[in-house]
């Protein structure tokens, strides 16, 4: 910037200096100052250059037939598309809002929103929301057949889980680093216990098996670590230790599950709604990054068996549509399993989303991992780092972070994919609300657009909410020069 | 030097020996858990007294299916028909329902994503309204809103919504249109309509020549059109018009039972492959506009300007230079949409138009309840078909990559 000042500054002030001091001034023909600035033309500024730019410019060629024959075309599609969007958005905004019952004081139910032919008392013709229908409903259709007393589970876990997000989302708080670890490791399991109740019956000795087995490995590691194990070996013990904190992790998950916290215990089948929404595509989401991101290197590696087995496994999934996982998870999955070990309904579609939106996952990774430059993976190599070094310190935050377009984009269609659970018979959002319909007590025929309406308007919110996230995020992390 | 340890060391150390052995753990690994799998599966189905085996495709099945496409190239009779055409008319259905919401994808996403380009204000909200809403909703919702809000809000089937006067209409049952009679000489037409395109590219052959040796362009589009319009036409006419067309017939007299669209007239789209249509082609068509716009958007300005600067005229231009150049971006991820619309169409079981997925594993399934076997057929037929898709999309992308200097 300074340097641009600096060239700039002596340009200005030589500018009449440059004049040789030899040619006579006086003669006619030497022009020693600017012309005037014009004014631009008027197409060019204001409100009319605006609208010629912006409308006209498009049908104003009537320079041949065929020139005349467009501009007529496009300004009657312009006209025929004002208005068709006019009169869509207003007749929405006419439905929603300004037409709408609102209030249903008498609790008439169904009445409140018929017309005189139908036997209520709104004007022929009327054809607007029916809001108290779904104020009668808005409990299913956001939490399901969960115990109204328990709802406060519920609001807990969101209020922890958007606080946590946001904390995580604003960049000017101090810790948000160890704020996003606990959101990812302590939350879920609050989360779990929060929900569903708790006191699964773990046996005290599975838990006290797996802290013993988690110790001696930790153990093994820090003698690797003091170098107490020799040679070939030494590299055992590491990944022993390794191993054996996650199994300590994974006793202390099972002991917090243990603990009696005196909630009542909820069914999944109980659950329904937008929670049964969150629950699926925030799992989804999460669970599906990692796994993705394993297979993506998976699928790029030199080793043939496992870059063979990952394609498989990645084609697979992608080959198929989600349907039919589900049905396979619904029905194949217990057949899969030994005799006696029974998934409840919510957790097979929750292995079958996962293992599905991993899959396409893994592919847009795979695209980000392509688009590093060689020499960036050599350059890693140069320095020494292992394998599993260079991936994390060097590819993968470039390569994740060239794909985060890709990486929200599939987390979108998870989450608009989460309504086809309601298929498989689990009541998510759009399940709960398309059942609220068949209430006899309500039956309107306003009372399907209206569902209809709510169930769209919050899955626009979130979807919409991700995408435009990932645009500001993508303009953030843009470390390439700007065209 | 080198002891018993030490080379074991180096052994373990060595990249080549680690890959192997890696390798081999992972595969003792998948073997012994397909295994577990396949052992559990066994039992648990020898304890329901199931056994595996494909011999129910040749039982017949006791179902009715809803009259579509299907069912009618198939002659699909209760009782009569087995498993296995049962199986291909989910194909068919499926396979129809996609074929023609691919079209109408395509159509409808090519002209919404070059609207988003154009400096008409008014094309440019309307397109970007619409791929906001329709991207942002779930499929599913779509469906729905078509099937229960609109489709099932037509008249009732005694009464008709009229298209077009006599010709066309739509009620609770269905959108009826003229169905074509073929009689014995139409081939004929038919055959003329083939030889009309061959001709035409014989016609474009001897253009193109003509045009690197003497410079001047044949008007190629007008002649083509009107080599393929006219010829077929003429031989049609000729010939004695060989092809009728069967109207609906609506009747609101008489017997009140038999009031409505009679059957046996006409042919009749049913309210459920109509609302899969709709929703598929409208949804995919929001994606597909997305993709023509970053596609046109890719080709580079300079191209443009390059070109301008050679005095090509912009329409010139458009078709020579941004054109072929954004198709390259445009058609592998285009290729994908058409795959996802295809698997995406087993989201009308949720309706219950009869598709592979509703009628197979749906329907099927519950009668004859061979879980494994018939998921595996079901899975099969959209795993070959994304299969051949991705081998396409090699083939395509080979041929159009750009050579690199």
């Amino acid at each position: 910037m300074t340097r641009k000042v600096i060239k700039a500054a002596p340009k200005k002030t030589t500018m009449k200096k440059a004049i040789p001091s030899d040619i006579d001034t006086q003669a006619g023909y030497v022009r020693i100052e600017d012309a005037p600035l014009l004014p631009p033309p008027p197409s060019e500024v204001g409100v009319t250059g605006w609208l010629y730019k912006n409308i006209f410019a498009s049908m104003s060629d009537f320079g041949s037939v065929s020139a005349t024959l467009k501009s007529v075309f496009v300004a009657a599609s312009t006209l025929f598309i004002l208005y068709f969007l006019i009169t869509q958005i207003s007749g929405l905004l006419d439905f929603a809002i300004f037409s709408a019952v609102w209030s249903d004081p008498e609790g008439l139910k169904r009445q409140a929103c018929w017309t005189v032919e139908q036997g209520g008392a709104l004007p022929n013709g009327w054809h607007a929301a029916c809001w108290p229908f779904i104020e009668a409903k808005a409990k299913f259709i956001f939490y399901g057949a969960y115990p109204s007393d328990d709802l406060w589970r519920v609001n807990l876990t969101y209020a922890l889980g958007g606080f946590m997000l946001a904390w995580v989302m604003i960049e000017r708080l101090p810790y948000r680093k160890i704020v996003g670890i606990l959101l990812l490791t302590v939350y879920p399991v609050m989360a779990t216990v929060l929900l569903t109740g708790g006191a699964f019956s773990i046996s005290t000795g599975t838990i006290g098996g797996a802290t013993i087995l988690g110790l001696a490995l930790i153990t093994i590691g820090r003698l690797g670590k003091a170098g107490y194990v020799s040679g070939a070996f030494g590299d055992l013990a590491l990944v022993a230790g390794v191993c054996g904190w996650l199994v300590i992790l994974f006793a202390a998950v099972l002991a917090v599950f243990a603990i009696d916290f005196d909630l009542e215990a909820i069914d999944t089948r109980d659950w329904g709604g937008l929670l049964i929404t969150l629950v699926v595509a925030i799992t989804g989401i999460v669970a599906s990054l990692p796994l993705g991101i394993l297979l993506a290197l998976g699928r790029r590696s030199e080793m043939p068996v496992a870059r063979f087995l990952c394609t498989v496994f990645i084609e697979f999934w992608r080959g198929v549509p989600l349907i039919t996982v589900l049905f396979m998870a619904s029905v194949m999955l217990p057949l899969f399993m030994p005799e006696g070990v029974n998934f409840d309904m919510l957790l097979r579609a929750l292995i079958g989303v996962t293992l599905f939106s991993a899959a396409y996952m893994a592919e847009v990774v795979r695209g980000g991992l392509q688009a590093i430059d060689k020499g960036q993976y050599e350059g890693a190599d140069a320095v020494g780092l292992s394998y599993w070094q260079s991936m994390r310190l060097i590819i993968l935050p470039q390569a994740l972070t060239h794909v985060i377009p890709g990486i929200v984009n599939t987390f979108i269609g998870l989450f608009k994919d989460t309504a086809l659970v309601s298929i498989v018979g689990i009541f998510d959002l759009l399940g709960a609300a398309q059942s609220t319909l068949a209430d006899a007590a309500w039956s309107t025929p306003v009372q399907g657009l209206t569902g209809y309406l709510v169930v769209a308007v919050i899955f626009f919110v979130f979807c919409f909410g991700m995408s435009r996230y990932s645009m500001f995020m993508e303009r953030k992390l843009n470390r390439s020069h700007k065209s | 030097m080198f002891g018993r340890d030490r080379s074991l060391t180096s052994l373990l150390n060595d990249t080549f020996i680690r890959g192997i052995l890696f390798q081999a753990l992972i595969a003792i690994g998948l073997f012994l858990s397909i295994n577990w799998l396949a052992d559990n599966t066994l039992s648990n189905l020898a304890n329901q007294g199931k056994t595996l085996g494909f011999d129910f495709l040749t039982r017949t099945a006791g179902f009715q299916i809803s009259p579509t496409l299907g069912t009618w190239m198939l002659d699909y009779k209760v009782g009569k028909s087995t498993y296995t055409d049962v199986y291909l008319i989910g194909i068919i259905n499926t396979f129809i329902v996609a074929l023609l919401g691919i079209l109408a994808a395509t159509v409808i996403g090519f002209t919404v994503g070059i609207m988003r380009l154009s400096d008409n204000l008014v094309f440019r909200w309307f397109s970007s309204f619409y791929v906001e809403v329709v991207r942002n909703v779930p499929l599913l919702l779509q469906l729905f809103f078509w099937y229960f809000a609109v489709l099932r809000a037509m008249p009732s089937k005694r009464e008709k919504l009229e298209l077009v006067e006599g010709v066309a209409g739509l009620n609770i049952t269905g959108l009826y249109l003229p169905a074509p009679i073929v009689s014995d000489g139409f081939i004929y037409s038919f055959l003329s309509l083939i030889g009309a395109i061959a001709i035409t590219f014989l016609v474009r052959r001897y253009a193109l020549r003509r045009q690197a040796e003497t410079g001047q362009i044949l008007p190629m589009f007008w002649i083509g059109l009107g080599i393929i319009i006219i010829l077929p036409v003429l031989v049609h006419y000729l010939n004695g018009s060989p092809l009728d067309w069967s109207l609906p017939e609506f009747k609101d007299t008489g017997p009140k039972l038999r009031q409505g669209y009679q059957s046996g007239a006409g042919m009749v789209l049913v309210p459920e492959m109509l609302a899969v249509w709709l929703a598929l082609s409208l949804y995919t068509a929001a994606f597909i506009a997305e993709i023509v716009r970053a596609g046109i958007l890719a080709v580079n300005r300079g191209q443009t300007e390059a070109a301008y600067a050679l005095g090509v005229r912009p329409n010139v231009t458009l078709r020579l230079v941004v054109i072929p150049q954004a198709m390259r971006v445009i058609i592998p991820p285009l290729t994908s949409q058409y795959l996802n619309l295809t698997k995406n169409s087993s989201l009308a079981v949720a309706i219950a138009y009869p598709e592979l997925v509703s009628v197979f594993a749906g329907t099927a399934l519950n009668q004859v309840g061979k879980e494994v076997e018939m998921i595996f057929m079901m899975m099969m037929v959209y795993l070959t078909f994304s299969l051949m898709t991705a081998a396409f999309m090699n083939w395509f992308n080979s041929r159009v990559k750009l050579v690199e200097r």
